[in-house]
């Protein structure tokens, strides 16, 4: 499970970082959410997974649960997450509005090849 | 413990302080307010000359930054007192002469500040017991020394002085500082005493090497020793005073003084004697050689002083009781004397208007008093018997024909190469002390040559009675400074007898054959310095090199940042991405990978479920790269949250599919707004090197991205501290759920934190919002009466109308159970914004600004306050910040019931979360220029938050 899980962040990470390289708008946006998804599953596999029952005690003190350090942050960093991608299109849609463009060259006056 | 070497190293900066107070009251009279200070700690420290120069050490610490390790511990030995006399007395007189010499024009206050800060650092220097603290001041002095070669900015030569000093010091510095570190690292202290307790560790230590090379760098970079003599002609741009007191007498003996102390450290071995006499030789003999060629009367001096610092850092390279006292008395009489040169040429200077040596002729007959000083100096320096730069030059001579290493061919070239060095010293003290003041007196100088005031005259006079007192009887400071000095560096007690007259040896033959060959050679000085000049006169000299490598950093900085910093996210993406992955990749690959005992029995079985959810994800994300649309790319995007949203349920983290979930809907909200203003993904011409590198750059990242996750798998360093919050949740913080009293409880702080980043966002938002041109901001008629979001407008209000007050209770219901089951405050707040997304999906934007009675910023405060109260609150009780309490209490009917204050907490954080992205959602709705236009027309309708409120505003009027 967890060689598949590491599969899946490489390539969730890989393909976000691809995006966030490229020069749309939109795309770069999309990128950063992305990633997000991906460092989360991997900071979840940081505590472990399958060790036991959710970090909820429910049923007797001392019962097997999973670790709940890595929940705690990631709950944060999702959270923060929504800001971050809310506050990216906002910039994104107003420096469309400024400066008419949506690329990420022409904003910045360089040309690639 | 503040002492009086405190007080004597802190006052100067204090005094600086209210420099500019004091030019304010006196004007031009600033430096007789200066002057008591120097005067003052010189009377002080000859008072210390019994006890110090007897064999005291006086110590006093002040904790500085303890947590470092930094004391600023002050010590003063013999060593450190003839240093800081040199600092206070040359200093007295310079400031005194300083008085008359600058003229009311000058900006005496930025003069002084800077002479000050100079004192007190030079200070610091001498007296640090602590490596670290000796090189804040080390460092204090080069920026000082910088700003007096700068003092008459205007001019292009101060500029470029100050701006060569400055870089070659300091370049030093940092050499210094690094060996300092490694020093430090190698006898495990930054104290001066407690390192003379590990000469044989660090001896022996791999380090050794690179502490004597870095060190060294240090020392000979502040005391101009080849190939970094470079500076010290430069620094001539500044007035004389300051030539005199840091370019001969003081700061660039610093150096010496670094050499010395470092001496009893890193001494006695063939590395530090042939390095340190190696280019200390060097230096003497090319700083004289230089000398004499010099158009330029304070250029002559500066390599003077070149030639002199090489031939005293050369005894310290001997490290012999003879040597070592040859040198400290040398240190001594060639402040005396180099400082009163100074000032004389600063006076020939001030009085003819040039210091060109070839204008200058017959100068003694305009200024007698000015020649006579001169002489006094200028062959004390030659070495003449019965001045005091003959005795300290015969210990000299004698010192090196008693090598602590050899004899072999190094140690024999040495006293040659002394003489030889010598001789040249004498042609240029007789070219300062017999041709510019004999023949006719010259009629082409810019000021008719006239004698100096009183005032110019008295600090070169005071000197020169020094210069022959010391010549006659230098048993004078026998004791008290050359013994005591000497002992303080040879660790022993010390016996000298220092005498004129030696009787017939072997250094006073040195002496007759140097002034003999310099006779001769003046003697023929026209011939010898055209000769030397052609000699010199190749394009390949270390000025040339200096002005190339400032050149060309200038420019391949210019070329590499043109390169780097092109202002495009992508390259610098690049970069970062790049970089991370061969450095954290070669980091990993390095680490064993998978440990032994790592065995595939270990890992978790693969489910049905997780096995599907992972190719979903998979193929979401390549597909949002590939995909040309940009619905169909945002839709991926989505795909792969809601997939891992469903990993969360299988891993048992309940708290985060919730969240993961809801927040997947919300983010949905905002994109969907966007696409209907941004352009559509235009189709672009493939560009194989620019998506080759992307592609090459993501795969490498992806793969340290998954080789990280293994990791975490394969190392296991410690145990999770999550045993903690396992063990404590209920007993500590009083709730169940231990990830919602992680958040609210335990890393309270961490919550406020992203609660406050959350209001943040929200403020943003607003204000780029708003903050639209006028010209781009949507016209009254032009807004879409119904929201932007409004799908069907028949069915959708009736399910929603259901759906609203559902998904409100149902947040309700989540946030209250959050202490003890999944849910709790974030969770609580976005899914009281989901019902209000519902709402606004089916109905007007008014009605949905409505729906909220307050405006979300009175959320946004009340929120944060609460929180920030319920932190501070505890700590009037004494308990730290953000403590949270908790208890059960019986109630009628309901039995017991339990209250903790982290319920408040939480009920803080979802009012925040809730108006937070409330707010920004709203906000973002109604920024849309490109709405749907109503095909009613609509009445001037409420357009944003803020119309709503004031129109509600505006109803609560018409009612009163």
């Amino acid at each position: 499970m967890e060689v598949l899980i590491s599969l899946a962040v490489g390539v969730v990470v890989a393909c976000s970082g691809y995006l966030m390289m490229t020069r749309d708008m939109v795309r770069i946006i999309l990128g950063v959410l992305m990633m997000g998804y991906g460092i989360n599953l991997a900071l979840f596999m940081a505590g472990g997974i399958k060790a036991g029952g959710p970090p909820v005690l429910i049923d007797e003190v001392g019962a097997a649960v999973t670790d709940p350090v890595p929940q705690a942050l990631i709950l944060t960093a999702i959270v923060i997450a929504l800001g971050v991608f809310a506050l990216l299109l906002t910039l994104g849609f107003r420096t469309f509005q400024e400066n008419g463009s949506d690329d990420f060259e022409e904003l910045t006056g360089v040309e690639h090849d | 413990m503040v002492s009086t070497l405190h007080a004597i190293v802190l006052f100067p900066f204090l005094l600086a302080l209210i420099v500019p107070r004091l030019y304010h009251l006196l004007g031009r009279r600033l430096g007789w307010a200066i002057l008591p200070f120097p005067f003052a700690v010189t009377l002080y420290l000859l008072g210390l000359l019994p006890t110090v120069g007897g064999g005291d050490t006086l110590l006093s610490s002040w904790a500085w930054a303890p947590s470092f390790g930094i004391h600023l511990s002050l010590m003063l030995d013999g060593f450190g007192l003839l240093f800081a006399l040199l600092i206070a007395g040359i200093g007295t007189l310079v400031v005194l002469y300083s008085i008359f010499y600058l003229g009311p024009d000058e900006d005496l206050g930025r003069f002084y500040i800077s002479v000050l800060l100079f004192m007190g650092a030079m200070f610091g220097v001498v007296l640090s017991e602590n490596l670290l603290s000796l090189y804040v001041f080390w460092e204090i002095t080069s920026f000082s020394s910088f700003l007096l070669i700068g003092f008459w900015y205007a001019k292009d030569e101060s500029r470029a002085g100050a701006l060569k000093s400055i870089l070659i010091t300091v370049t030093g510095g940092f050499a210094l500082l690094a060996g300092i570190l490694l020093l430090g690292a190698a006898g495990g202290t930054f104290s001066i005493r407690e390192l003379l307790g590990q000469v044989a560790v660090i001896q022996a230590h791999p380090y050794y090497p690179a502490i004597v090379g870095l060190i060294l760098l240090g020392a000979f970079t502040k005391s101009a020793q080849v190939p970094f003599h470079l500076w010290l002609p430069g620094a001539m741009a500044a007035p004389t005073p300051v030539s005199a007191y840091l370019h001969s007498a003081t700061m660039v003996k610093a150096g010496i003084f670094l050499t010395a102390k470092m001496g009893m450290l890193l001494g006695g071995t063939g590395l530090w004697f042939y390095v340190v006499a190696g280019i200390g030789m060097a230096t003497m003999f090319l700083g004289s050689y230089l000398a004499v060629q010099q158009r330029d009367l304070k250029g002559l001096l500066a390599f003077s002083t070149i030639s002199q610092l090489g031939l005293i850092i050369t005894m310290f390279a001997y490290g012999t009781v003879e040597s070592l006292s040859a040198g400290i008395l040398h240190i001594l009489n060639h402040g005396i004397f180099k400082a009163s040169l100074f000032m004389l040429v600063g006076i020939i200077d001030h009085e003819t208007g040039t210091r060109e040596i070839d204008r200058l002729r017959g100068l003694r007959r305009a200024m007698p008093v000015t020649a006579m000083l001169m002489f006094f100096g200028a062959f004390a320096m030659a070495g003449l018997p019965l001045l005091n730069g003959f005795v300290s030059k015969e210990m000299i001579f004698m010192a090196m024909l008693e090598p602590p290493i050899g004899p072999n061919l190094f140690t024999s070239v040495v006293p040659v190469v002394a003489v030889l060095g010598s001789a040249f010293t004498v042609v240029y003290c007789l070219i300062i002390a017999h041709k510019i003041f004999f023949g006719p007196l010259s009629t082409d100088t810019p000021v008719k040559p006239h004698e100096a005031s009183w005032g110019l005259l008295f600090a070169p006079t005071l000197l020169s009675v020094l210069i022959v007192w010391l010549g006659l009887s230098p048993q004078v400071v026998e004791q008290h400074i050359v013994a005591a000095g000497t002992a303080s560096l040879a660790g022993t007690p010390v016996s000298l007898h220092l005498a004129l007259w030696h009787g017939f040896n072997w250094p006073l033959v040195m002496s007759i054959g140097a002034i003999l060959v310099g006779g001769l050679l003046y003697w023929r000085l026209g011939w010898v310095t055209g000769l030397l000049r052609r000699l010199s006169s190749t394009p390949y000299h270390m000025n040339a090199l200096y002005e190339w490598s400032l050149d060309a950093l200038d420019r391949g900085t210019k070329r590499f940042n043109a390169r780097i910093m092109t202002g495009n996210t992508r390259d610098y993406l690049v970069f970062i991405f790049g970089f991370t992955a061969v450095a954290v990749g070669y980091t990993l690959l390095r680490t064993a990978f998978v440990p032994a005992d790592w065995a595939l029995a270990n890992l978790a079985p693969i489910t049905w479920t997780e096995a599907a959810a992972i190719v979903v994800m998979i193929a979401g994300a390549l597909t949002a790269v590939f995909v040309r649309q940009r619905i169909a790319a945002a839709l991926a995007v989505g795909a792969v949250g809601f997939m891992v949203a469903i990993l969360w349920v299988v891993w048992r983290a309940p708290d985060l599919a919730l969240t993961q979930t809801i927040v997947e809907t919300v983010t949905l909200v905002p994109l969907a707004i966007a696409f209907t203003y941004l352009p559509k993904l235009r189709q672009r011409p493939f560009r194989p090197r620019v998506e080759g590198v992307n592609a090459v750059v993501a795969v490498a990242l992806g793969l340290l991205a998954g080789g990280l996750t293994l990791a975490f798998l394969t190392h296991r360093l410690f145990g999770s501290i999550g045993e903690f919050f396992v063990e404590n949740s209920y007993t500590l913080g009083g709730g169940r759920n231990i990830v919602n009293v992680m958040l609210v409880d335990f890393r309270g702080l961490d919550t406020l934190g992203e609660i406050t980043v959350l209001s943040l966002v929200a403020l943003a938002v607003y204000t780029l919002v708003r903050s639209q041109r006028e010209g781009s901001r949507p016209a009254p008629s032009d807004v879409p009466s119904q929201s932007t979001l409004m799908l069907n407008p028949l069915i959708l209000p009736a399910v929603a109308r259901v759906l609203f007050f559902m998904v409100l209770v149902f947040s309700v219901y989540l946030f209250f159970r959050g202490h003890h089951y999944p849910g709790g405050g974030f969770i609580g707040g976005m899914m009281a914004v989901t019902s209000m997304l519902i709402w606004a999906l089916a109905f007007e934007r008014t009605a949905t600004v409505r729906l909220v009675p307050v405006h979300p910023r009175y959320l946004l405060a009340s929120g944060l306050l609460t929180v920030i109260a319920l932190g501070i609150a505890p700590m009037f009780a004494g308990y730290p910040f953000l403590t949270q309490f908790f208890g059960y209490y019986e109630v009628p009917f309901l039995g017991q019931v339990e209250l903790a204050t982290a319920l408040l907490f939480d009920l803080g954080v979802a009012q925040v979360v809730f108006g937070a992205t409330y707010w920004f959602v709203i906000t973002m709705a109604d920024g849309t220029p490109l709405g749907r236009v109503s095909r009613r027309p609509v009445p001037a309708v409420a357009a944003t938050i803020d119309d709503a409120e004031g129109e509600r505003g505006e109803a609560a009027q018409w009612k009163s």
